[in-house]
């Protein structure tokens, strides 16, 4: 496998031994000492067209785990500012000699786009309302590691999810490991089709009854003038999820969340600190994820 | 409020029931504790059931009887569509004068519009209407919740916090939500809360600086006109928007042929919509304009005569759900002005009744179906537990005389809003007695 | 073609004479613990330290090490092997870490594994036990304790059949020339 462009094209197999992997890397990441020289003299470029925090920092710490020389390559600072079309930006990119190009892009379809056009191995950091699939790969990793499986547990994805690439990818990854998927939003914020076997739900009372995991996605601010929730403080009256809601779900739900959160819209700020929140874990298990990707493709195909 | 009513020997019609028949109301405490009906009473008699027997004789302390005999007596009206203009604009109208009107009209249950001012977006506003008719009010007021801030069309108003404050449904009502796509949200978010869109259907730009219908008429009086096409367009969008989100669509005033024309054929293809129209729509035509008469100033306007058969026709096949008054007072200063000046509007709550018995008399639908339009087919539509007249329902009754000929006086109306174009017309059929919650409300000795 | 060369009964001593060797060398068993080079070397570690038990009635701690990580080959590889778990549930620091492999062969995976032990800790000493040294170092790596020395071609393979894996214990001498052997 040269390159993790989405969960959609990966088999379940495939992400067994991607988590298989990063629980290793974990262990590592416990270390005093957390770096290994796996992939020592291997060259990464971090290429982000849309403005990111956590993510970049997240793959940049497994690159550099991974004692690989990283590159980061920021929009605005860049020649596409000049007008240079992305094809040319990564041609010239790969003419540095890199092997890894890890990609965030707009454009639905972008990192596909790239990995044809590239010998690097090319990952996917979410393109457009695509995926993302090392978030999903991620959230798969945390929910095993305090459910021990993820076949047969229901899971419950709530809020923005007709614009998030986090979602559909947690979709696929979920129901081609056996999870059973359902969907809480208000009618505005569920795509028009939706996959067969995920439920759908409009009502928190309704859906998370019975719920082993909670996934709560942020909602973004410029949703509420187009016309998809009146006001935020409608979404939290009637879709936020509160301590009470929570108890609607399993004694031992656990609630993720992949940031940054909204305390008090999507999420109350009790629920968010509570026992029963896995966020923080998110994060660490995240880096663990990124260096098993990282590892698992193999590098530039040159060297084959 | 007399504890005791009994409403004796009346032609109940009660359409959520299936009764048309002569029998007795029994009421109690506010609340109607059974019908009998005048088959029935012979069993009655021999039962052991003494309260009946009681009741007939008056023997118990509070009993009122009400001699119905020769009038209808029928579940207190329910208006879908109503202006009661509190809060902002109590010259026109309060919920005390509104709700007085009502009653007289024979209107137990009226929904109030948001285009007040503040508009009714909110739950403070809706909560402050449910106040003050707690207070002042005559009847039941269900207030309606606007669908975008400030009527403006751009943002949703938080439908949901409104819906738990008791709006019973959502409208613009006044102004159209002309962009679509706002409309398309409109219809998928309100879907959970079981409340129903009400659509005011104009296209404002191509209703623009219009005053009338558009036709030979508006050109000959040198007004400009609203063209059908207005109301049709939307309605065709409308109809679409809900068929595409699933959501729950009425249509508001009904006014043209190309109307209910869509709206028959949406039915036919299954999709879930309603629609309503006002007695205006159906009495009179944009004749009614002629000589400048503001009192015949409305929105949507009054239309041509092939309109008012096709109004006719939806209301008999049951493309047309529901008769509402659409009840539009205004002060007497503003409708006082130059056409184009005065605003759009009539006052219907004390007429409409009278005006829909014209249509038993024309033929074009029996009692029952009329009463069905005014009292079971709103409540239905707005899932509230009103027009009818089952045995645990609050007491609201109307009793109509159908034999009452009597001649409009706008001047002796209870609204503030005196603005009808039917002032002085001689009709047939009054409500001379309206029971709200127990309380009767009697107009026997009206002329 | 496959030879056995050591059978069941001999591993079994020589085990015993590494464990007494280790408890020798180290003058008895303090600070002594064991860490096995997967998959082979974790077995045997395990057996080295039930034999010592045996001999002093004493408990060593054991780890099991997996150095995939740390090889110097990984860019030459088609496919990055695949990671096993490194669990050396104690302290490492002032130790005297006995790494345990089945075959010692160019001395890489000895050095990926001392690689590995200093970024987990500080051991005092790093020791080495191993199977069978079949020569052809292409590092300067020595073991302190060795089962049997065998010395082999290019061409041939030693292969260590544990019963820990399902096989019968025995160590197998494997002519490469004649049949294809898959890594």
């Amino acid at each position: 496998m040269k390159d993790l462009v989405g969960i959609k094209e990966i088999s379940r197999e495939d992400i067994e031994l991607i988590l298989n992997t990063a629980s290793s890397f974990r262990d590592i990441l416990r270390r005093d000492i957390k770096k290994v020289p796996t992939l020592r003299g291997k060259t990464v470029v971090n290429l982000f067209f849309e403005p990111s925090t956590r993510t970049k920092t997240s793959f940049e710490l497994a690159e550099k785990r991974l004692s690989t020389d990283v590159l980061n390559f920021s929009v605005p600072t860049s020649s596409v500012v000049k007008g240079e079309s992305l094809f040319d930006t990564i041609k010239t990119i790969e003419a540095y000699g890199v092997d890894y190009i890890v990609i965030r892009h707009a454009s639905s379809g972008a990192t596909h786009f790239i990995a044809n056009n590239v010998n690097a191995s090319v990952i996917n950091a979410g393109d457009g309302i695509n995926e993302h699939p090392t978030q999903a790969l991620l959230d798969a990793f945390t929910i095993i590691e305090k459910k021990e499986r993820l076949e047969g547990l229901n899971v419950a994805i709530v809020g923005d999810i007709i614009h998030s690439r986090v979602a559909k990818s947690n979709i696929y990854c979920l129901t081609k490991a056996g999870a059973k998927v359902r969907l809480i939003a208000p009618p505005t914020l569920i795509p028009p089709y939706v996959p067969e076997g995920v439920d759908v739900f409009y009502s928190m009372e309704d859906g998370l009854r019975d719920v082993d995991v909670v996934m709560m996605l942020r909602i973004q601010m410029e949703r509420q003038g187009k016309g998809f929730f009146p006001t935020t403080g409608e979404y939290f009256r009637l879709w936020g999820l509160t301590m009470e809601r929570l108890k609607l779900a399993k004694n031992d739900a656990i609630v993720m969340h992949p940031g940054p959160m909204n305390r008090g819209i999507e999420i109350a700020s009790d629920v968010a600190d509570c026992g029963q929140s896995v966020v923080l874990e998110q994060v660490t298990n995240g880096i663990a994820v990124r260096m098993a990707v990282l590892y698992l493709l193999g590098g530039s195909r040159e060297n084959g | 409020m007399d504890k005791r009513i009994l409403v004796q020997g009346g032609h109940i019609i009660d359409p959520s029931q299936g009764i048309d028949g002569i029998g007795d109301i029994l009421i109690e405490d506010g609340k109607i504790v059974k019908i009998v009906r005048q088959s029935d009473r012979a069993t009655v008699n021999k039962e052991k059931d003494n309260s009946l027997k009681n009741y007939r004789t008056a023997a118990l302390p509070h009993c009122c009887t009400i001699d119905a005999a020769g009038l209808y007596a029928m579940p207190g009206l329910v208006d879908l569509h109503t202006h009661l203009r509190e809060p902002g604009f109590e010259h026109k109208e309060t919920i005390k004068t509104g709700t007085g009107a009502a009653v007289r009209g024979g209107f137990t249950s009226v929904c109030c519009m948001p285009n007040t001012n503040p508009v009714n977006d909110n739950k403070t506003v809706t909560e402050f209407i449910l106040r003050t008719t707690y207070a002042e009010g005559e009847c039941f007021v269900y207030p309606i919740g606007a669908i975008t801030k400030g009527q403006k069309g751009e943002e949703l108003a938080e439908m949901g916090m409104m819906r738990e404050a008791g709006c019973v449904a959502f409208t613009d009502d006044g102004r159209p939500v002309m962009n679509s796509l706002m409309m398309r949200r409109a219809l998928e978010y309100s879907k959970i809360f079981n409340a129903p869109i009400i659509s005011h259907c104009e296209d404002i730009h191509l209703s623009e600086g219009g005053l009338m219908n558009e036709g030979s008429l508006a050109a000959f009086l040198g007004l400009r006109g609203i063209p059908a096409a207005a109301e049709d367009v939307m309605v065709a969008r409308d109809i679409l928007l809900a068929e595409l989100t699933g959501g729950r669509l009425h249509i508001a005033h009904v006014s043209t042929e190309g109307s209910v024309r869509l709206i028959r054929e949406a039915k036919k293809r299954g999709i879930n919509i309603t629609a309503e129209t006002c007695p205006h729509y159906f009495s009179v035509t944009e004749k009614a304009v002629e000589g400048y008469n503001t009192n015949a100033k409305v929105n949507p306007p009054l239309r041509t005569e092939r309109d008012v058969e096709a109004v006719k026709e939806g209301l008999q096949d049951g493309t047309i759900d529901v008769i509402a008054t659409d009840h539009a007072p205004h002060h007497r200063d503003e409708k006082l002005q130059e056409f184009d000046k005065a605003p759009f509007g009539i006052s219907g709550l004390e007429t409409a009744l009278s005006l829909s018995l014209g249509l038993v008399e024309q033929g074009v639908l029996d009692m029952n179906r009329i009463v069905e339009k005014l009292t079971y087919n709103p409540s239905k539509i707005l899932g509230i537990s009103k027009g009818s007249l089952m045995a645990g329902s609050v007491a609201d009754v109307a009793i109509v005389d159908p034999a009452k000929v009597f001649d409009i006086d706008a001047g002796r109306f209870l609204s503030k809003g005196r603005n009808t174009p039917f002032d002085g017309w001689r009709l047939k059929g009054r409500v001379v007695m309206t029971i709200c919650r127990g309380k009767i409300y009697d107009w026997r000795m009206d002329e | 073609m496959a030879k056995e060369l050591i059978n069941k009964k001999d591993i079994s001593r020589i085990l015993s004479r590494i464990a007494h060797e280790l408890i020798e060398k180290n003058k008895g068993t303090e600070n002594l613990c064991l860490v096995g080079i997967h998959r082979g070397g974790v077995y045997l570690a395990k057996r080295i330290a039930l034999k010592i038990k045996s001999i002093e009635n004493v408990d060593i701690p054991v780890g099991s090490l997996d150095i995939s990580l740390y090889r110097d080959d990984i860019g030459l590889r088609k496919e990055h092997p695949i990671v096993r778990k490194t669990d050396i549930p104690f302290d490492i620091a002032d130790k005297k870490v006995v790494l345990v492999d089945d075959v010692l062969f160019t001395g890489r995976s000895i050095r990926a594994a001392m690689d590995a032990l200093m970024d987990i800790g500080r051991p005092a000493q790093i020791q080495l036990a191993v199977l069978v040294d079949r020569g052809h170092r292409e590092l300067p790596i020595r073991a302190d304790y060795v089962g049997k020395n065998i010395p082999t071609s290019m061409t041939e393979n030693i292969e260590v059949q544990l019963e820990e894996e399902g096989l019968s214990d025995s160590v197998v001498l494997v002519d490469r020339s004649l049949i294809v052997v898959n890594e």
